[in-house]
């Protein structure tokens, strides 16, 4: 590329990423939107959406994806593939360092960098990604016929995707810490009137085992009882941890769980850097609220940039 | 959805691909794989800086069931790297092209 300056530059093309790419084009703002993978972000490892509005029969996540950048691209989204390794957020010249090609300079930065799925982190699971270990049921649950299977969590994505499982898993076993559900309602009830769909309360799970394949995964309830599930898999989808080893955490004011704090209208702490989308520091993580913020970052660089000049 | 740009392997030219002195990567995808599409770029990028020295195909794991199975593989995107028909080491998920240079590597 020839060109490494630009007045606004958007870091990440998941629904915050590409709505702001989209904002950006129709505004004619001077923009680069950067992607490492491909559009879409975590909404591609959702296999149906069901509350993003103006889709009545709901969308399959990569459907989504897919329409909202060709939305974008309609506009003459300027993007390309890349990797951010580090960034200079010091000065007013925002400064990108790249793996491959120089540095990108910006006016403004929104960071819409995102999450991805956190691990249980006990032994056995690492060992055994993409051996039964897995924390994408849209991507893995076909290889699971007929078979038994672990899913652990209790918030939307795990009953979600627990009930998903359940077009190819024989039974499917869901182990929360908890005696109650975090999920929406209507998640819950359909995941309750599901006859393949099982349910452990009040435990956790402490190890997977198996040697060339998962075999088992053993918990441990609140009363501190130990036991055996014997599964094929295991698929754990207890929240997220923020994509943000880019990032510079001290100087954007970091939250103890590494997503960035902003202000109503998305600005962080650095002026002129906006934060979009589940990097962001807050409760609700959904594909609506990325998007929407993803439209008020775009607005607030618009007014960072008048104000500069 | 991997590259198109990716040649396809089947499960009839897999074991002759593979069992070249050339190392090749086999990247396993499906085309209702989220991971697998957005690793695709990454893969096409290694195509062309490996060029000659590597030959990296893809497996679509739905019309190809009998090699996904012999190799175990339960999560796609799973990339395999063989040298002379052996596999020497594999990855699971969308990683990073780090990641993916560090696999390669150990068969050249």
């Amino acid at each position: 590329m020839d060109k490494t300056h630009f007045q606004l530059i958007i870091l990440g093309a998941g629904p915050a990423g590409l709505t702001a790419g989209l904002y950006a084009a129709r505004a004619r703002m001077n923009h680069l939107l950067i992607e490492k993978g491909a559009e879409g972000g975590q909404v591609l490892l959702t296999d149906w959406i069901d509350n993003y509005p103006g889709f009545p029969d709901g969308i399959s996540g990569f459907e989504l994806s897919e329409k909202m950048a060709a939305h974008a691209k309609r506009f003459e989204l300027n993007s390309m593939f890349g990797n951010v390794l580090s960034m200079d957020l010091t000065e007013p010249i925002k400064r990108l360092v790249l793996e491959d090609g120089p540095d990108l300079t910006c006016d403004t930065l929104i960071i819409c960098s995102g999450a991805h799925p956190r691990p249980l982190e006990i032994p056995g699971e690492k060992e055994l990604i993409g051996k039964g270990v897995s924390y994408c049921a849209t991507c893995d649950a076909p290889f699971y016929r007929n078979m038994h299977v672990a899913v652990v969590g209790g918030g939307n994505t795990a009953v979600q995707e627990a009930s998903h499982l359940t077009k190819f898993a024989s039974k499917v076993t869901l182990i929360h810490r908890r005696d109650e559900l975090r999920a929406t309602k209507i998640l819950q009830e359909k995941a309750f009137a599901n006859p393949k769909l099982e349910f452990i309360w009040n435990s956790t799970a402490t190890k997977v085992h198996g040697t060339d394949g998962v075999e088992a995964l053993h918990l441990r309830n609140t009363d501190g009882e130990e036991s055996v599930l014997k599964v094929d898999g295991v698929f754990v989808l207890i929240g997220v941890l923020p994509n943000n080893e880019m990032l510079p955490l001290d100087l954007l004011q970091a939250d103890d769980g590494g997503f960035i704090p902003t202000d109503i209208e998305t600005r962080t702490a650095v002026p002129g850097v906006m934060a979009a989308g589940d990097i962001r520091s807050k409760e609700v993580r959904q594909v609506i609220n990325a998007a929407g913020e993803g439209a008020t970052a775009v607005l607030a660089a618009e007014q960072y940039l008048t104000n500069l000049s | 959805m991997a590259s198109d740009k990716i040649n396809d392997v089947s499960d009839a030219d897999f074991a002759s691909i593979t069992g070249s002195d050339t190392p090749c990567l086999v990247d396993f995808w499906a085309p209702w794989c989220g991971p697998c599409k957005a690793i695709g770029p990454v893969v096409e990028a290694l195509a062309d800086e490996y060029a000659g020295k590597v030959t990296i195909v893809k497996m679509n794991v739905d019309d190809n069931p009998e090699t996904p199975g012999k190799f175990g593989i339960r999560a796609i995107p799973t990339l395999i790297l063989f040298k002379s028909g052996e596999k020497v080491d594999q990855v699971t998920g969308a990683v990073g092209k780090a990641q993916l240079i560090e696999l390669i590597e150990k068969a050249l």
